[in-house]
């Protein structure tokens, strides 16, 4: 027990100790706190959710976008996991760790935004089994919640029991530790899929209603995902000693672009499927890509995403692109935006205009809104960069207990 | 209440003083008010305390037993009584035997005065500024979705730039689709010409969406057919407003703002009692009512006599009728959502 509160410690006083630059970041980071803490004073106590742009026709907006779109980031771990230990893809060594990080911090905000999106937070405990109510299995909502905290678990149980056993020197339990990793790998899967059926099973909302949903849920995340770690691992690899081999950075370029052009061949199908016919049920698409009746706050965003997820498609697809690490990072940054705008704004948003009786209105985030939304994110940022610090001194044997230092054990 | 009170009170009310604190102020200004609260005993603070202890605590109501009920029910009825200052009721009566209440409405007669969404704003106590809610929504819709005068007008303007494909411009009227004019008409007087109102509530379907995705079931299908909410328990994450194929709820997005004069003190548990912040809430065919053998507002204010309400279980009833003996349609009747809605033409 004693070891393990002394890794606890370990990890966390080395990942809060940094450099000038390591600081720097993190107070940047913290700027975000002041707003955010007024905003969430506002909703969360003052006023309620009118502080934000919420209308009974829009009742879903940018809270449930970035949920909906950081539980897809969340389930791209597996897209480091699977190589690795399907394929036994040695290069990314350094990575998985990261890709756990990264897929507890997306838990821990989408669960942050889930907060903000409830009308009575305070009411959490209904939704509790055994002492609330928990409308399992009707309720789509309740699977979300089985398999949202599930994977939260799974990721802390394989990247923590992993790194505690680095900390220690001691071997891993190989029956232990695989049987969860795989439980992961499938259970990544169905995170974002229930999240999907969260969306598509309801059938009074037509851009919403169709079967592709999960499988272009699932494709736009392991296109957003992966990109997201290409960013973290040049950041890493420029700023700490972590050995980061370009083969690793390839291997996750490459599944940018295969799922990517899986994406982009979804949204190919869903947009013929729709406007081919045009019946009243691809308004809300045709609102989100033209706008209708001179409504149209979402057709910037729309064609900003869809050109940057064609733009960066078509620049990945070159090889001498994709091994160009100065160039990457802003590809796959921009590729990121344009998912986050596809999934975390237009679709939700979109899907709710017009409402199921017909009435076309608009959307307009408020400061307020902005405000949180921005400080959930740097929350979030602020938490992957603490945990990855964390595992980066655990994985260059920086955090190490006294009686291990010396022993060599192979480890995953 | 006269206008330029009404706006009086307003004004002092500001946005950001909770309603408790409002009262207590206006009841300073006003003498009428003053002696009202006077009548009504206050609690002290820590008694105060207990009450939204317990009111936190309390369970789903469907899953109370009577004397848990009888608790939760006195202690809103202390807690509006103060609130409003005046004596209000929270009645707890479950619904009747036998009974399957259903509605129908004749949009042959509807003139669209919108008298039935007043009616039931007042019925219902619902905010009244900062949200607005109405339960009610009347669609203003033109006769046939089309106009002649535009019948031969518009796309394409010349035959080099239809593609092969003759198409007037009346085919780029969109057919059953109301735009936000025609939610809020303001015509001088109704009915106005070429034009029909389809009013839309909530159905209370035999199989709702709603109840379904409800992740905490604090909405569900009491068993004279009416679905209900308990406000006490519901977490306000929006899933039945996603799921609602008529966009028949409601939800409090800030503190409602009911004004202690308009307030209707005869209320029911899972009915027509004051919400509170972030919740859900929707047209409940008056249960308040209805369950004591009375119309719902909406019927009994209807100029026109279009709206009919009864058990559907009783063949002598009016509802039964009107099924049996006119031209009969659901909305939506694809969603599969069964409703106790109808509505009919002569």
């Amino acid at each position: 027990m004693k070891s393990k509160i002394d890794f606890v410690l370990d990890f966390f006083s080395y990942a809060l100790k940094g450099g000038a630059k390591y600081y720097t970041w993190l107070g940047i980071l913290s700027l975000f706190i002041i707003p955010w803490a007024y905003g969430s004073y506002q909703q969360m106590v003052a006023k309620g959710l009118i502080v934000a742009g919420f209308t009974d026709q829009i009742s879903w907006a940018v809270y449930e976008g970035n949920f909906v779109f950081l539980v897809g980031v969340a389930a791209a771990a597996v897209t480091v996991v699977f190589p690795y230990y399907v394929y036994n893809y040695k290069t990314l060594k350094n990575v998985v760790l990261i890709g756990e990080m990264l897929a507890i911090t997306a838990v821990l905000m989408v669960m942050l935004f889930i907060i903000y999106h409830m009308g009575r937070p305070d009411r959490l405990w209904h939704l509790t089994p055994i002492i609330g109510i928990f409308s399992w299995p009707n309720s789509m909502l309740t699977w979300d919640v089985i398999v949202l905290n599930g994977y939260l678990v799974l990721n802390i149980i394989c990247g923590f029991y992993n790194m505690y056993k680095r900390y220690t020197g001691q071997p891993l339990n190989e029956k232990f530790y695989m049987t969860f990793v795989y439980i992961s790998i499938v259970w990544a899967l169905t995170i974002h899929t229930v999240t999907a059926f969260l969306m598509n099973t309801m059938a009074t909302r037509p851009m919403w209603f169709h079967s592709l949903m999960p499988l272009k849920f699932l494709s736009t995340a392991f296109a957003a995902g992966p990109a997201l770690i290409i960013v973290a691992l040049v950041t890493i690899r420029k700023n700490t000693k972590l050995e980061i081999p370009d083969e690793a950075i390839n291997l996750l370029s490459q599944i940018v672009v295969w799922f990517l052009g899986i994406a982009l061949f979804l949204l190919l199908s869903e947009v013929v499927t729709e406007l081919y016919p045009s019946t009243e049920h691809s308004f809300q698409l045709k609102y989100a890509m033209f706008g209708m009746f001179g409504l149209s706050k979402m057709v910037p965003w729309s064609w900003a995403s869809y050109l940057a997820m064609i733009g960066s498609f078509v620049l990945l697809l070159i090889p001498g692109v994709r091994k160009n690490y100065t160039v990457l990072p802003i590809i796959c940054v921009s590729l990121f935006i344009g998912i986050w705008i596809d999934k975390g704004y237009a679709l939700v948003i979109s899907g709710m205009i017009p409402s199921p009786l017909g009435e076309f209105s608009e959307y307009t985030p408020t400061w307020i809104e902005i405000f949180i939304v921005a400080g959930n994110w740097a929350i979030g940022v602020m938490i992957f960069t603490i945990l990855a610090k964390g595992a980066i001194g655990v994985m260059l044997g920086d955090v190490i207990h006294p009686g291990a230092a010396g022993k060599e054990v192979a480890h995953h | 209440m006269p206008a330029e009170e009404k706006s009086k009170m307003e004004e002092v009310k500001g946005t950001t003083i909770s309603r408790r604190q409002f009262f207590k102020e206006a009841g300073a200004i006003s003498a009428a008010v003053a002696a009202a609260a006077a009548s009504s005993v206050i609690a002290p603070e820590e008694a105060e305390a207990k009450t939204t202890f317990a009111e936190f605590f309390q369970n789903n109501y469907r899953l109370m037993t009577d004397e848990e009920k009888k608790e939760a029910i006195a202690r809103l009825e202390k807690r509006y009584s103060e609130e409003f200052a005046k004596k209000v009721t929270v009645d707890g009566a479950p619904a009747m035997q036998d009974v399957l209440f259903g509605y129908a409405l004749n949009i042959q007669k509807c003139i669209g005065c919108r008298r039935c969404v007043h009616a039931c704003v007042k019925e219902n106590n619902q905010s009244r500024h900062d949200t607005e809610i109405q339960w009610i929504r009347v669609l203003r819709m033109e006769k046939g979705n089309f106009t002649v005068e535009d019948m031969d007008k518009g796309y394409p303007n010349s035959p080099n730039e239809s593609f092969g494909i003759q198409v007037g411009g009346n085919a780029y009227k969109n057919a059953g689709v109301a735009l936000e004019g025609q939610h809020y008409y303001q015509p001088e007087r109704v009915p106005e010409k070429d034009a029909f109102y389809f009013p839309v509530q909530c159905m209370q379907c035999e199989k709702p969406p709603c109840v379904k995705v409800c992740p905490v079931r604090t909405t569900y299908r009491d068993p004279d057919g009416i679905v209900v909410i308990d406000y006490n328990w519901c977490i306000g994450c929006r899933m039945c407003m996603g799921a609602c194929p008529y966009w028949a709820r409601r939800f409090d997005w800030g503190d409602p703002h009911l004004p202690a004069e308009e307030m209707n003190p005869k209320t029911h548990y899972l009915g027509n009692r004051p919400r509170m912040r972030g919740v859900v809430e929707k047209c409940t065919f008056c249960l308040q009512r209805t369950r004591k053998g009375r119309y719902t507002a909406c019927v009994e204010v209807c100029p026109v006599g279009a709206r009919t309400f009864g058990n559907l279980l009783d063949p002598a009833s009016e509802v039964r009728k009107i099924l049996d003996r006119k031209k009969v349609f659901r909305l939506k009747a694809d969603m599969n959502t069964y409703p106790k809605f109808f509505y009919f033409i002569d």
